[in-house]
């Protein structure tokens, strides 16, 4: 056969191959890329956003808050501190090593020696491996939170990350600021695989051939490029040079919700912005009517309409609406009138002056809802003197109470309401780390009582009648200031389903997303 | 020459240290690094852990000591974020940056020398009087307002150029991919470079106008006229000869300041280069990788400074280099 006929029969082979294989490639662009390929590293919404890609956890949540069995098929309490958990079969890692109750076990004792995750796992006391498929999730007390933190346990192929490395490094170690294994290497079960990385340019993530969901989307590629300032990611979308970003800046909803071709989604969020009052630095602050005066003086209803645009949901307590906390009956207060004739009978007619801090690059807009917060109180002549500044050196005057008031947002890591009043407004204690971002000293027993008699009652009706009836107290003692839970917005290509898979946890599951291919 | 050489050897040395010290100095008031590097529920007693492993909690003369005995070695640090020497870091993001740097400067000096020759020799035509009032709207409107008001109105209004990144790059050799080998290369180059370019063009022509006008007011110009050479061979090749010394020592200057310029820039673009690198690296307090930016651009400064130098004594035979070692 001379070379022109070869050259032949291979083009005729090519060209009668199926033509079905167009490849669907999606272009994101985050505010931020993950910080490693370790997804026990840190406990960050980058981190999760990449495990949602590269690993499968137990459990997921769905868009309105329920649980999503995904390596878990199935599981059922079979005593008070057990929770026994069947794994699905047929699952295999990025590596080939088929997916087993051993390697959940691994994972449970990796995340017990994360820093940043062994808060999390603090109730647990071990997995028992029953048989390949099955295993046993052991707490020390009754526990509710059993599902909500089976979300966390992504797990890893431990065969994989079992060994030692060319330089003699144990390849399982979690290292915080070194070069580790885990962090540039990665194998789970998830819908993709990392196939390029180039750490602040971009992350290249191919499909992953045997992965065990294998109806569930229809991308192949995706390309993720960090884009930190906002008008650029947002032009970037406007001139079709990425598909989906996020998040979109309040400046720009207007304009994205407009332009043709693109698609605005926004869903409200969890986080919670909150000022705390510090009873240790003013004496007027222990008072409960001086801190409800400012409760009413503050319209938090205006700075949600005016300063956000539109782009948070008003708020009166910690919790979201969806969590078992929540109560709908705490409505947002704003008197001015009431908010004076508060102060006159506190005995504080003239008021005081007080110092405020607030960072300006942390939260949505957080130096400007100072700004108006700061002004709001000079109407019941509380004089304010503040400063914002760059969160790298807030967080430092944060942790040493620097400010009289000081603005801090929150978001539940184990979406559950409990979690708010334990960093938030528990009693500060450092031996059990309650009240760790309490800059308002706010200590209340029967508070506490109830978040502790919460975290052991595992009947969600009475827990969330517990819950609630924190919130109650807080909300009527005016432990802190509750502003608004930001919104999160994405835009996306039209005619990508991007709303199917974006959720309040912000993890879009992109695994899941089916891109209208057009034929 | 080889005198000169060691005591701007010895100069650049001691600017880098005095640089090392001031940044050092700093970084304790840019925050805590640990915020960046652990989640919000890790307690205080894993936090304080972390810090000791991390040195931080050391004197900032040992600190410091530390530090200097690692860089004598070529040691500047490792980033906490990209968990990689920090010089390594540096000079993998430094071609990118350089590249950019590149093509400000072939705008810069394509369009300044005829538009401030242009300027010189007809200062009262229209034309000028456009050229004088453009570059002093480029000279006030901000570096990262160009390059904002350019992507919304090329990339998004007329799609010409892409909005961000360097996309297909070319890998030349160790470190160096380059932008100027793909079509795709040259299309993500140019906006960043026009906005670069943006605050020093107006600068250069002028200057090249300013000085190009007193040229042509000299005895030895008014003479070549008066022998009735051609005006163009007058105002390109003895007229622009003698303003050029001027231009060259304030171009050495602020190629340095450009560098620094390309921190707006690169941001605005997402340009893969050290200028955006710095400013995360500010935002993350990612102190190792402040520190050794510094230093860089420290050695930079000090760099492009010789290399003018020199050139003067190639330009203008009556400055001795040899005399400068003295």
């Amino acid at each position: 056969m001379t070379k022109f006929v070869r050259s032949l029969a291979a083009a005729a082979v090519v060209a009668m191959a199926p033509v079905a294989y167009a490849e669907t490639t999606v272009r994101v662009a985050y505010d931020a890329d993950p910080v490693s390929l370790d997804p026990h590293e840190q406990l960050s919404g980058g981190t999760l956003q990449l495990s949602h890609m590269v690993f499968d956890p137990l459990v997921r949540w769905t868009q309105d808050l329920q649980f999503e069995p995904r390596l878990a098929e199935s599981w059922e309490q079979i005593d008070d501190t057990t929770m026994r958990f069947k794994l699905r079969s047929g699952v295999t890692f990025h590596s080939g090593n088929p997916l087993t109750a051993n390697d959940v076990d691994w994972t449970f004792d990796r995340l017990k020696q994360s820093d940043d995750f062994k808060g999390i796992f603090a109730p647990f006391t071990d997995v028992e491996v029953v048989d390949d498929m099955t295993f046993d999730l052991k707490t020390a007390e009754p526990y509710p939170l059993v599902l909500h933190t089976a979300t966390y346990i992504f797990p890893m192929d431990s065969a994989f990350y079992t060994g030692t490395t060319d330089d003699g490094k144990d390849k399982a170690e979690v290292v915080k600021h070194g070069n580790s294994f885990a962090s540039r290497n990665v194998s789970g079960t998830g819908p993709f695989v990392v196939s390029e990385r180039e750490q602040g340019v971009r992350v290249v993530f191919d499909r992953f051939d045997g992965y065990w969901d294998a109806d569930a989307g229809n991308v192949d590629k995706i390309v993720l490029t960090p884009i930190k300032e906002d008008p650029t990611r947002v032009a970037a979308l406007l001139s079709g040079d990425v598909d989906f970003i996020a998040p979109v800046p309040p400046t720009d909803l207007k304009r994205v919700e407009e332009a043709e071709g693109v698609d605005l989604i926004t869903m409200p969020g969890t986080r919670i912005i909150t000022f705390q009052m510090n009873q240790n630095r003013v004496e007027a602050f222990k008072d409960a009517r001086v801190r409800k005066a400012i409760d009413y003086a503050v319209n938090n209803a205006g700075i949600v309409d005016r300063i956000m645009r539109g782009f948070g949901t008003v708020g009166a307590q910690a919790s979201p609406a969806g969590y078992l906390g929540y109560d709908e009956a705490l409505a947002p207060r704003f008197d001015l009138e009431k908010a004076k004739a508060l102060m006159a009978e506190a005995g504080y007619a003239d008021g005081f002056s007080i110092t405020m801090m607030a960072p300006n690059n942390r939260y949505v807009n957080d130096d400007k809802i100072a700004q108006a917060v700061a002004s709001m109180l000079a109407q019941i002549n509380i004089k304010v003197d503040l400063q914002t500044m760059p969160k790298a050196q807030y967080w430092p005057a944060f942790d040493e109470r620097a400010a009289d008031m000081m603005m801090i947002g929150w978001h539940a890591d184990t979406e559950d309401s409990a979690n708010f009043h334990q960093f938030l407004t528990a009693c500060p204690n450092p031996e059990n780390g309650n009240g760790q971002y309490n800059s308002g000293n706010y200590c209340n027993e029967e508070a506490d009582a109830l978040m502790d008699a919460a975290n052991a009652e595992t009947d969600p009706d009475k827990r969330a009648e517990l819950l609630q009836k924190l919130e109650g107290i807080l909300y009527e003692e005016a432990a802190f200031i509750p502003l608004h839970w930001q919104n999160l917005a994405w835009g996306s290509k039209s005619g990508m389903n991007a709303a199917e898979i974006v959720n309040a946890l912000n993890f879009p599951y992109f695994g899941d997303l089916v891109v209208e291919t057009g034929s | 020459m080889f005198a000169y050489l060691a005591k701007r050897v010895i100069q650049a040395i001691a600017v880098m240290f005095v640089i090392s010290l001031i940044a050092f100095a700093i970084q304790g008031n840019l925050g805590d690094p640990l915020r960046e590097l652990v989640g919000q529920s890790v307690s205080e007693e894993v936090r304080q852990q972390l810090r000791d492993e991390l040195g931080l909690n050391d004197s900032f003369v040992t600190q410091y000591l530390r530090f200097a005995g690692n860089a004598l070695q070529g040691d500047l640090g490792t980033s906490y974020f990209f968990k990689e020497p920090a010089l390594d870091v540096i000079l993998k993001k430094l071609p990118a940056t350089l590249e950019l740097v590149f093509g400000a400067t072939l705008i810069i000096i394509g369009f300044s020398v005829p538009l401030g020759v242009y300027t010189a020799i007809k200062p009262d035509s229209i034309l000028s009087r456009i050229i004088m009032g453009l570059s002093i709207v480029g000279i006030s409107i901000p570096v990262f307002l160009t390059a904002i008001l350019m992507i919304f109105v090329f990339s998004v209004e007329y799609g010409w150029f892409p909005s961000y990144g360097r996309g297909d790059t070319v890998h030349v050799w160790g470190y160096w991919q380059t932008n100027f080998a793909t079509a795709d290369g040259w299309m993500h180059i140019i906006l960043p470079s026009i906005a670069l370019a943006s605050i020093m063009l107006p600068l250069f022509v002028r200057l090249i106008r300013a000085e190009m006008m007193e040229v042509l007011q000299s005895e030895y110009v008014k003479y070549a006229k008066a022998k009735g050479i051609n005006p163009w061979r007058i105002y390109f090749v003895h007229a622009l000869k003698n303003t050029l010394l001027p231009v060259i020592t304030v171009g050495g200057v602020q190629i340095g300041t450009m560098v620094a310029y390309t921190i707006l820039t690169e941001t605005v673009f997402q340009w893969p280069g050290m200028g955006f690198m710095f400013l995360e690296a500010v935002n993350r307090v990612d102190t190792p990788l402040i520190v050794a930016y510094l230093i860089v651009v420290g050695f930079i400064f000090v760099v492009t400074n010789t290399i003018v130098d020199l050139i003067y004594g190639l330009v203008n035979p009556t400055v001795n280099i040899a005399r400068m070692g003295a």
